[in-house]
C-alpha cells in the first residue's frame, strides 16, 4: 500500500468522501432497523418509500405548495402509507414466517412505486434543499458542505430516535416488543399499534432520506435503487442494530469509495454497483452474526 | 406430481393428456402469436421457477439472484457455440448448465455461514456482479459494440427448430425432461434432505442429513436448471443475448412466480408462469378496451407494477400454498372420490 508516490491528503479525501457517503446509506438503513427491530420484517419497500416521499414533497412543491406545506403534506402521506401497510399488510399476515413478510414488502414496494410514479408522473425532478454543494477545505482536504450538513442531519435523527427509545413511555414498548414479541402481548401491549408506529417511523425516516437522496441524485425512480446500497450496510451492521447501520453505512461507504479509486482500475471500473456486497459478504465470514446483531438473528 | 388420491383416474392420465396436447394439439390450432409471444416465454419463465423451486421452495435457501444465473446460462451458450465450432446445440445447452452450476455454487458458499435475510440479500451479489461483468468484458459478448448479439439458429442433427412452432417445440421438450428430472429428485433422498434442510437445520443434522453438502447441491442443481432456461430465454424467446434482459426485475419475476405458482411444487412454477405471462398481456387489452387512447406504455407499466404487487400480497395473504393449491381444490370438488378416504 505504501508506494512511492502514495498521496496521503488524496487519500484522506478519498477516505472522508467515503464516510460522508455512507452517512446516506446509514439514513436509508435505519428505516429498515426501525421495521426489523419491532416486526422482524425485512421491508423491502423502504427504498420506495424513499421515492414516493420524495416524489410527494417535489411535485408538491412543483406545484406552487411552500416549502414547510409539501412537507407537511409528504410527512402526512407517510403517515398514513405506515398505518394503510400495518392495517392490510402486517396484520393479515401476522405469526406468518419471516421469508413471507419479506415477500409481501417485495411486493408492497412494486405497489408504492407504481402508485408513486401513476399519480406524480414518471419524468426526473431536480430538488434543491438550499443547501449550497460547494466544496470547503479542511486541513487540505476537500469536503463537501451538502454531505456535512447530511451528516449532521442523519447524526441529529439518530439521537432523536435513540432518546426516544430510551426516554420516552412508547419507545420502552418499542424496545418490549423488539426484545420479545410474546411477552410483550402478555403484558398487554398492543402490538399493532406499534406496529403501525413503527412503520410510520420508517416513514419518515424515509422522508429525510429522500430529501437528501433527492437532492443529491434528482428525484426520479432510480432513487428505489438506494435500497441495494442499504443492504450490504445491514448485512454488515446487523439488522437490529441502529449503531451498526451507522457504523456498517460509514464502513461500506469508505470501503466503496477507497476501493473505487484503488482497486476499480484494475478490473475497468465501475465496480461499485457489487463491492459493497463484497465487503460485506466478506466480513461475515469473519464474523456471522455481523457487528452488532444479536447473536440469535436467523444466521446459525 | 398428482395426489394419487385426487381423482378415480390413474395418476399418468393428467401429464400424458397435458404433454398430447402440447405436443399434438397446440402445434396444430395454434398461431405463431400464440407461439412466440405467450407459450415460448412460459416455457422459459416456468423452468427458471423450477429451478428456484428446488432451492426456495424445497431446500429453504431464498435467492434474488435468479436472473444472474439465467444470463450465464444464455451467454456460456452463445460463447460454447461460437468459439466451439461443431458442438451439436444441445451440448453447449448442457455445458452452458454447467457453468451456471459452477457460479451457482460459488454464490452459494455464503449459505454455509448465513440463513435467512442474509443469505438473501447476499444472493444479490450475484445479481450485481454478472450484470456488471457481462457489460464490462466484451469478450463475452464477442466485443459486439451494442452488446446485443444475435441468438445462433437452433438446428439438432441436421434439423431446423427455427420457425416458431419449431422454437417452441425445442423450448417444451428441454422443459418437459427438466421439470420431469425435477419430479423425480423431489422425491429421491437428496430431496427429502432438501426439505429437511428447509424445515430444521438442527433436526436435519442430527438425522445425518449432510447439510453443507446439501445446501450446495441444491444452489449446484438449481442453477443449472435456471442456466438452461436463460439460454432458452435467450435462443428460443428473444433470439438475442444481452445482459439488460437478465436484471434484478426479472429475478423477482422468477420469484413472483414461484409464490403465486406454490412453493415447493414443480406444478406450482408452470401455474405461476403462466399467470405472469398472460397477465400483462390480458391487463393492456383489457386497458385499451377500457380507457382507449389514455391507456399508454407508461401508464401500462406502472399499473402493471401495482397489480402485480398487490396480487402478491393478495396470494401471501389469502392463497399461501399458490395456484396450485386452489386448482387441487377445484380438482377435488370437480372431481369427488366416492369411497378414498
Amino acid at each position: 500500500m505504501l508506494m512511492p508516490d502514495f498521496d496521503f491528503l488524496f487519500f484522506a479525501e478519498v477516505l472522508v468522501g467515503g464516510l460522508l457517503a455512507g452517512v446516506m446509506y446509514s439514513l436509508v438503513a435505519i428505516g429498515f432497523v426501525l421495521i426489523y427491530k419491532t416486526s422482524h420484517v425485512l421491508n423491502f419497500a423502504q427504498g420506495s418509500m424513499v421515492l414516493l416521499a420524495a416524489l410527494t414533497f417535489v411535485s408538491l412543491l412543483e406545484r406552487g405548495v411552500p416549502f414547510w406545506a409539501s412537507l407537511l403534506l409528504s410527512l402526512a402521506v407517510m403517515v398514513l402509507l405506515g398505518l394503510a401497510v400495518e392495517r392490510t399488510v402486517l396484520r393479515p399476515l401476522v405469526n406468518k414466517p419471516p421469508i413471507t413478510l419479506f415477500m409481501a414488502t417485495l411486493g408492497l414496494s412494486y405497489v408504492i412505486e407504481g402508485v408513486a410514479q401513476l399519480v406524480w408522473g414518471t419524468q426526473v425532478h431536480g430538488l434543491d434543499l438550499g443547501i449550497d454543494d460547494k466544496p470547503f477545505e479542511v486541513a487540505g482536504i476537500l469536503i463537501s458542505k451538502f454531505d456535512l450538513v447530511a451528516a449532521g442531519i442523519a447524526a441529529a435523527m439518530v439521537a432523536l430516535l435513540t432518546g426516544f427509545f430510551r426516554y420516552t413511555r412508547i419507545g420502552l414498548a418499542f424496545r418490549a416488543a423488539a426484545d420479545d414479541q410474546l411477552a410483550a402481548f402478555a403484558v398487554g401491549l398492543r402490538l399493532p399499534r406499534i406496529w403501525a408506529a413503527t412503520w410510520v417511523a420508517a416513514g419518515v425516516v424515509s422522508l429525510v432520506a429522500g430529501l437528501l437522496w433527492g437532492a443529491r441524485l434528482g428525484v426520479q425512480f432510480s432513487l428505489s435503487f438506494v435500497v441495494l446500497k442499504a443492504l450490504p450496510v445491514l448485512v454488515l451492521g446487523g439488522f437490529d442494530s441502529i449503531l451498526g447501520a451507522i457504523v456498517g453505512g460509514l464502513l461500506i461507504g469508505a470501503g466503496e469509495k477507497l476501493s473505487e479509486v484503488y482497486i476499480g482500475p484494475f478490473f475497468g471500473g465501475g465496480i461499485e454497483s457489487w463491492f459493497a456486497y463484497v465487503i460485506a459478504l466478506m466480513f461475515l465470514l469473519v464474523r456471522p452474526a455481523g457487528l452488532f446483531g444479536r447473536k440469535l438473528v436467523e444466521k446459525a | 406430481m398428482m395426489n394419487p388420491n385426487a381423482s378415480r383416474f390413474p395418476a399418468w392420465l393428467g401429464p400424458v393428456a397435458l404433454l398430447a396436447v402440447a405436443y399434438g394439439v397446440l402445434p396444430i390450432v395454434g398461431s405463431s402469436y400464440l407461439f412466440e409471444a405467450i407459450l415460448t416465454p412460459f416455457l422459459a419463465l416456468s423452468l427458471a421457477a423450477v429451478g428456484l423451486n428446488l432451492l426456495t421452495g424445497y431446500a429453504g435457501q431464498v435467492s434474488l439472484g435468479s436472473a444472474a444465473f439465467m444470463a450465464v446460462g444464455a451467454f456460456a451458450a452463445y460463447n460454447f457455440n461460437l468459439r466451439l465450432p461443431g458442438l451439436p446445440l444441445l451440448m453447449s445447452l448442457v455445458l452452458a448448465g454447467f457453468v451456471a452450476t459452477a457460479l451457482g455454487v460459488v454464490f452459494g458458499l455464503p449459505s454455509l455461514r448465513l440463513r435467512g435475510f442474509y443469505l438473501a440479500v447476499s444472493t444479490l451479489a450475484a445479481q450485481f456482479f454478472v450484470q456488471w461483468a457481462l457489460t464490462k468484458f466484451s469478450w463475452f459478448s464477442n466485443n459486439n459494440p451494442s452488446g446485443v448479439i444475435d441468438a445462433p439458429s437452433l438446428s439438432i442433427f441436421g434439423l431446423s427448430f427455427d420457425s416458431s412452432i419449431g422454437r417452441y417445440l425445442f423450448a417444451l421438450t428441454i422443459v418437459v425432461v427438466l421439470a420431469w428430472l425435477a419430479q423425480r429428485l423431489v422425491n429421491t433422498q437428496t430431496g427429502h434432505n432438501f426439505i429437511a434442510v428447509r424445515d430444521n437445520e438442527l433436526a436435519a443434522k442430527v438425522i445425518g442429513v449432510p447439510v453443507l453438502r446439501t445446501k450446495l447441491l441444491a444452489f449446484a442443481i438449481s442453477s443449472f436448471v435456471i442456466g438452461v432456461a436463460g439460454a432458452l430465454w435467450a435462443f428460443a424467446y428473444l433470439r438475442t443475448v444481452e445482459p439488460a434482459g437478465f436484471n434484478l426485475d426479472r429475478s423477482f419475476q422468477v420469484v413472483f412466480i414461484i409464490i403465486i405458482g406454490g412453493l415447493a411444487s414443480i406444478r406450482g412454477a408452470f401455474f405461476g408462469a403462466a399467470l405472469l405471462v398472460v397477465f400483462p398481456l390480458i391487463l393492456s387489452r383489457l386497458g385499451s378496451f377500457l380507457l382507449g387512447d389514455h391507456f399508454d406504455s407508461g401508464v401500462l407499466d406502472m399499473t402493471q407494477h401495482i397489480v402485480l404487487g398487490a396480487l402478491i400480497i393478495f396470494f401471501l395473504i389469502a392463497e399461501p400454498d399458490g395456484l396450485v393449491a386452489l386448482w387441487d381444490r377445484l380438482k377435488k370438488r370437480l372431481l369427488p372420490i366416492p369411497n378414498n378416504p
